[in-house]
């Protein structure tokens, strides 16, 4: 009886934290297809808390479990909030793990989470040398960060008491010289007074002062268009108010796949087949780089792509769940020996999908199964309804009867915000959340855990194996 | 010329396949696809920016007549090609329809006709309000002969004026996000709408081009009263569906096991629908255009059912073009029965209460109760409730 408890346990335990590591690979807090923004973020936010409350320490070795980093800042915030209830032997491993992750950040990220310090009304002494740290940290690109992000940088230094260094404090709080040593200080300085100094400024900076200094938007566009970084670029010409016959020239080959699919989706069908060859190759390219990073290799491989309606996300997320699919299918290509991909409603050119249709995914997957794969992604968001429950059928039917051995995985770029996972399709198959198709090789490692044949012990296990490579990164003594 | 297009007996779906429905709350939309598109009758939407539209039914549109007064968001353009090839659809391209006033903070549209031809091979009318302009004048003119029981008014005058009410689809709750995350299939042309496994609505259009565009139009459409409830306290039955797994050996035998899914669910939801697919209808032809004929119908009235008024377009070999029904509420439908059950009677009180098996004095409580008070005289009315209240 003591044993069946204690195993009882240990399963809830592991389904909790599995269904919360893939709530952090999917949910981003945003509005969904199927859910409103506020939904989403009632959910996730219940099942953090839920996650801090029970299991402290595993919930703090989620952020080097390879999670977005909305989720891991919120996992910092709500660390640093209970600093309290910390063990005392587990606090040198959390303040680590809070201030790599902080480090790994992107900075507008990383200043975000501190900022978000101050408007939570956090404040203890970890949480203030935390902030401390980072910016001493910082220290090299300080001078940029005081200039891109003033409100955020001044607000967390005065919530923290800290002295910064040179001429950032003296920038930041209008105790402005003459003249600023610092050449990007007094550039600021300069564009603040002047409509033609602006155009030396970064793209963000230069916009505020333009709005400040009423120039005209095309004008103003036209002009900064050396200072924008790739992902501004890539960011504005999918906006509406760019020109379509005034391109930028955009670096394709330096995009993250999910995002140049995302490019690539935003484009009129016409652009896409004009521009097919440039683009299936910047692709191509991408997943090549994103497999460069994180090396994956597979046998033959089938795919079950969703590119029914609902796939068109939201306001929000634009497309987002269609951009991954479309991202899976170069990556995957990439990756595999043999590849086949097979979408809800057949095309004949990956590049030219549009979310439209009912989910028919029970014809694509019996489609694919016919080919012998060795393995089968599915990505979807799990809503099937022609006929629904019909991809269910399918794969509990074929695990039973026909062929247990082919591995099958379901990815899931959406959070159910109603029963606080990604909404699976069937349980004789894994599901995991995927928020960025480059995150595809983590989930794989992690996909394991998703179907309930491992235990705790290994899914702790895999989760301390993470958090070691992740320090490692930072700190080559580090575990050693 | 080539024959003209039967009047409706039944609602039948020829040629056209039922799809696996979706659910959200407790809406479910069944979608309904046609394979067989020939794209030579169009229908598009033209919409009415006005808070209230008059449509005269009889003479000059601003001329004393009959008048039918409704909220009217839009109205559908029809366009067709007698000869059977493709034509476009043709939406709001014709200048301006009817006349606009403004009365302080309120504009009124006048609109000449329900259907109006506006070129030789289009013609506009007003969704829906066809229909129910057919059902508000049925036995309009009251009693034919004078019977002494009736009240001058009704001898005078009819049942002028009718009046009806019902709720907008905004007002279901569900309904704008069931029709927000509907997934339209490829070859879809029409839905059945269910509230709380209700049947709602009914709606075909020709083409699937013209389903894309008009299916945000249902949440303008009305709704009898009784959805709206539904709506509010109601949710749906889930369903299962499974394949036998002792039956599977290979994989082709699981694709027909999935057919076979599709079908069982097909055939549940004509089901789910028979109380207005199988009822038999009584139709009348509104407007024949070559090959189509657009008719208003009523199925016949059962207090204990479903009762429904529509109007169709159909072609000349029977298939069913358009489609749009409204489901009556109990109140509508209670109504329209006994004024059918006095119209089938000569009018005769007495003669009508006794084919009811009711006493006479029950029998005019049952029309007081149902808002027909004021077509009996007093006097009787008087003499009806003493008798009541003697038992």
């Amino acid at each position: 009886m003591a044993s069946t408890w204690t195993e009882r346990q240990q399963q809830v335990e592991r389904e909790d934290l599995v269904m919360f590591i893939n709530a952090c690979l999917s949910c981003t807090g945003q509005r969904e297809f199927y859910d409103e923004a506020w939904g989403q973020k009632l959910s996730l936010d219940f099942l953090h808390d839920y996650i801090l409350g029970n299991y402290r320490l595993l919930y703090a070795r989620t952020l080097a479990a390879g999670i977005n980093h909305f989720n891991q800042g919120q996992i910092i915030l709500k660390l640093l909030a209970t600093g309290k209830q910390t063990l005392p032997e587990h606090r040198q491993e959390e303040g680590t793990l809070i201030a790599s992750t902080l480090n790994a950040l992107p900075p507008q990220r990383a200043w975000k989470v501190l900022e978000q310090i101050r408007k939570r009304r956090i404040n203890n002494r970890r949480a203030r040398a935390i902030a401390r740290d980072y910016i001493a940290q910082r220290h090299q690109r300080l001078d940029f960060d005081a200039v891109k992000y003033r409100s955020k940088v001044s607000g967390i230094a005065t919530h923290n008491h800290l002295k910064l260094p040179g001429e950032v404090g003296s920038f930041l709080f209008r105790d402005w010289p003459q003249q600023f040593e610092t050449e990007l200080f007094e550039k600021f300085r300069k564009a603040y007074y002047s409509q033609d100094a602006i155009y030396a400024l970064p793209f963000t900076v230069a916009e505020g002062l333009a709005a400040k200094h009423q120039i005209p938007r095309d004008r103003f566009l036209a002009r900064i268009e050396a200072q924008m970084t790739q992902a501004e670029k890539v960011r504005m010409q999918q906006s509406t108010e760019c020109d379509r016959n005034s391109k930028l020239t955009v670096d394709l080959k330096h995009t993250p796949i999910t995002k140049l699919a995302l490019y690539c989706l935003s484009l009129p069908i016409k652009d896409r087949q004009a521009r097919h060859t440039e683009l299936t190759q910047a692709l191509q390219q991408s997943a090549q780089a994103a497999l460069h990073r994180a090396p994956l290799r597979l046998g033959k491989v089938a795919a079950v792509l969703d590119c029914s309606y609902s796939s068109s996300g939201s306001n929000e997320k634009r497309r987002r769940p269609l951009g991954v699919a479309l991202a899976i299918h170069y990556l995957l290509q990439a990756a595999s020996n043999q590849y086949q991909a097979f979408w809800t409603l057949p095309i004949s050119d990956p590049l030219l999908v549009q979310p439209r249709g009912q989910t028919d995914l029970a014809t694509p997957l019996l489609d694919a199964l016919a080919t012998h794969p060795d393995v089968v992604v599915i990505l979807s968001d799990g809503w099937e309804n022609d006929p629904p429950n019909g991809a269910a059928e399918v794969l509990r039917v074929f695990r039973r009867r026909l062929d247990p051995s082919v591995s099958i995985l379901h990815c899931n770029p959406v959070f159910n915000a109603d029963d606080f996972s990604v909404r699976n399709l069937s349980s004789a198959v894994p599901t995991v959340g995927l928020r960025d198709a480059e995150d595809l090789p983590t989930v794989l490692g992690f996909a394991q855990f998703a179907d309930g044949k491992s235990s705790l012990g290994d899914l702790e296990q895999y989760l301390k194996v993470r958090v070691q490579q992740f320090l490692s990164k930072f700190d080559p003594n580090h575990g050693s | 010329m080539a024959p003209k297009a039967p009047l409706l007996n039944t609602l039948s779906l020829k040629g056209i396949e039922i799809a696996p429905s979706q659910v959200w709350g407790g809406i479910r939309i069944v979608p309904l696809l046609r394979r067989n598109v020939r794209g030579d009758l169009r229908l598009a939407k033209r919409d009415y920016d006005d808070d209230l539209t008059v449509v005269s039914l009889q003479g000059q549109p601003l001329a004393a007549g009959l008048k039918y007064t409704s909220y009217v968001p839009h109205g559908l353009v029809l366009s067709w090609d007698e000869e059977g090839q493709p034509v476009a659809a043709k939406g709001s391209q014709l200048g301006t329809d009817g006349q606009r006033f403004k009365a302080g903070p309120v504009s009124v549209r006048v609109l000449s006709r329900m259907a109006k031809r506006e070129a030789r091979n289009q013609l506009r009318f007003l969704p829906l309000h066809l229909a129910m302009e057919g059902f508000l004048s049925l036995f309009f003119s009251g009693p034919d002969i004078a019977w002494s029981e009736y009240s001058k008014q009704a001898l005078s005058q009819g049942l002028s004026s009718r009046t009806e009410w019902s709720v907008s689809g905004q007002a279901i709750q569900g309904l704008a996000d069931a029709l927000r995350v509907f997934e339209i299939h490829e070859h879809q042309v029409g839905m059945l709408l269910f509230v709380s496994e209700a049947l709602a609505s009914a709606f075909i259009t020709p083409t699937p081009e013209d389903y894309r565009l008009l299916h945000p139009s249902l949440l303008q459409d009305f709704y009898g009263e009784l959805l709206y409830q539904y709506g509010l306290y109601g949710g749906t039955v889930p369903m299962q569906s499974q394949v036998d797994e002792s039956k599977v050996e290979t994989l082709a035998d699981l694709r027909d096991a999935i057919a076979t899914l599709r079908q069982d669910w097909a055939a549940f939801q004509g089901l789910m629908a028979s109380d207005l697919l199988q009822r038999p209808v009584e139709s009348k032809r509104i407007y024949t255009a070559g090959p189509f004929t657009l008719q208003r119908f009523i199925t016949d009235l059962k207090l204990k059912s479903e009762n429904h008024i529509g109007e169709a377009i159909v072609r000349n070999d029977g298939q069913l073009e358009y489609l749009k029904t409204y489901r009556l509420s109990a109140g509508q439908a209670r109504r329209a029965y006994l004024l059918s059950q006095l119209a089938a009677q000569g009018w005769h009180l007495e003669r009508t209460a006794l084919s009811m098996g009711e006493l006479l004095e029950n029998f005019i409580y049952r029309l007081e109760k149902a808002g027909f008070g004021y077509l009996i005289n007093n006097q009787v009315r008087e003499q009806a409730q003493k008798a009541r209240r003697r038992d």
